[in-house]
């Protein structure tokens, strides 16, 4: 019998895990946002801001134990853009279930992953209706990935963008030490 | 003496998987994790484990300089000592994991320490994902204390 878990999102066994994370997703985007407003009121820059860390700190978490799970059986990586082709191809397909469209690297430590269709967005409407909501959703997916990296030995910044609905690109930068 | 019970024991049992000290170590080469047949001077399995440190970290270099290999997980032998033997083995995210066994033991063979290399990454990557567990706090899981247990030489 396949795992089923959150922790081992596996694509293709035909039980309900994808529409399962989706919608707790969601969910813990909406409690976030709804249980802190009620304490503190309107929303000013420094509430979301600290939101925004908060999904990201999930992230963070979720990412370090995937990673372990996920490299288990795998060889060492050779240099960083190994680790990062894992993270597009491989990491990608289990935990956002399709592969990273492009990647794009200076060489000097900067990626940009675009994704054109994000798994967690395709929920939201194409247009431009939401597009100022679309960060919140994109939080815990760059804990994820720096979470990920960070257990992989490579501290970073995790950074999302949206232009068009529902293509997004991340942007990792990694820290030299 | 702990090496007599051992002797004693019938076949089946499973006298040639035992380890005298396991120990699994953090990316910043702190322990998360150490225990060792408690009749023996722990101190000493301790210092053990620290200094095997510096060949693990040989080995790792020493592979990541040979283009194109693709570097195993399982590091072997690191070293002998006239009464114990070291092996290593470390993770994609840089856990080492050490077990030390008594040179007599010669019946244990390679690929029986990978499989329990192999036992302890797997209860490892269990207990990386218990959300009650912050990755970096020392190892305090039942079930990994129970699986390290099965590995151990029975204490006198």
């Amino acid at each position: 019998m396949p795992e089923v878990s959150l922790f081992t999102l596996v694509p293709s066994t035909g039980m309900a895990d994808d529409a399962l994370f989706e919608f707790l997703h969601m969910e813990i985007v909406a409690h976030v946002y709804r249980d802190l407003q009620s304490l503190k009121g309107d929303t000013d820059t420094k509430d979301r801001s600290s939101r925004v860390s908060i999904l990201e700190g999930m992230g963070y978490r979720v990412g370090q134990g995937l990673i372990e799970r996920l490299t288990r059986d795998s060889p060492c990586f050779k240099d960083e853009l190994d680790i990062m082709k894992f993270i597009c191809k491989d990491f990608w397909t289990k935990v956002f279930r399709r592969q990273v469209d492009n990647l794009r690297t200076n060489h000097q430590g900067t990626y940009v992953l675009q994704d054109n269709k994000f798994n967690l967005l395709t929920q939201l409407s194409n247009g431009k209706q939401y597009l100022d909501q679309a960060p919140k959703y994109l939080a815990f997916s760059c804990g994820v990935v720096r979470g990920a990296l960070s257990n992989l030995g490579l501290e970073s910044v995790v950074t999302a963008e949206v232009s068009v609905m529902p293509s997004c690109k991340f942007q990792v930068v990694i820290q030299k030490l | 003496m702990p090496h007599c019970h051992v002797i004693t024991q019938p076949a089946h049992r499973k006298e040639t998987k035992m380890a005298v000290c396991i120990a699994v170590i953090a990316k910043e080469n702190y322990p998360l994790y150490i225990r060792s047949v408690p009749t023996q001077n722990e101190l000493k399995f301790h210092y053990t484990v620290h200094t095997s440190l510096d060949v693990v970290e040989e080995k790792i270099s020493a592979a990541g300089k040979s283009l194109g290999d693709q570097r195993e997980l399982y590091l072997g032998l690191l070293y002998p000592t006239e009464d114990y033997k070291v092996y290593g083995y470390v993770t994609n995210s840089k856990v080492k994991f050490v077990i030390v066994v008594d040179s007599s033991n010669t019946s244990l063979r390679d690929n029986e320490i990978r499989s329990m290399f192999r036992k302890l990454h797997n209860s490892f990557t269990d207990v990386m994902c218990n959300p009650f567990h912050t990755p970096g706090n020392p190892i305090q899981s039942k079930a990994f204390d129970e699986i390290v247990s099965g590995m151990m030489a029975p204490s006198a």
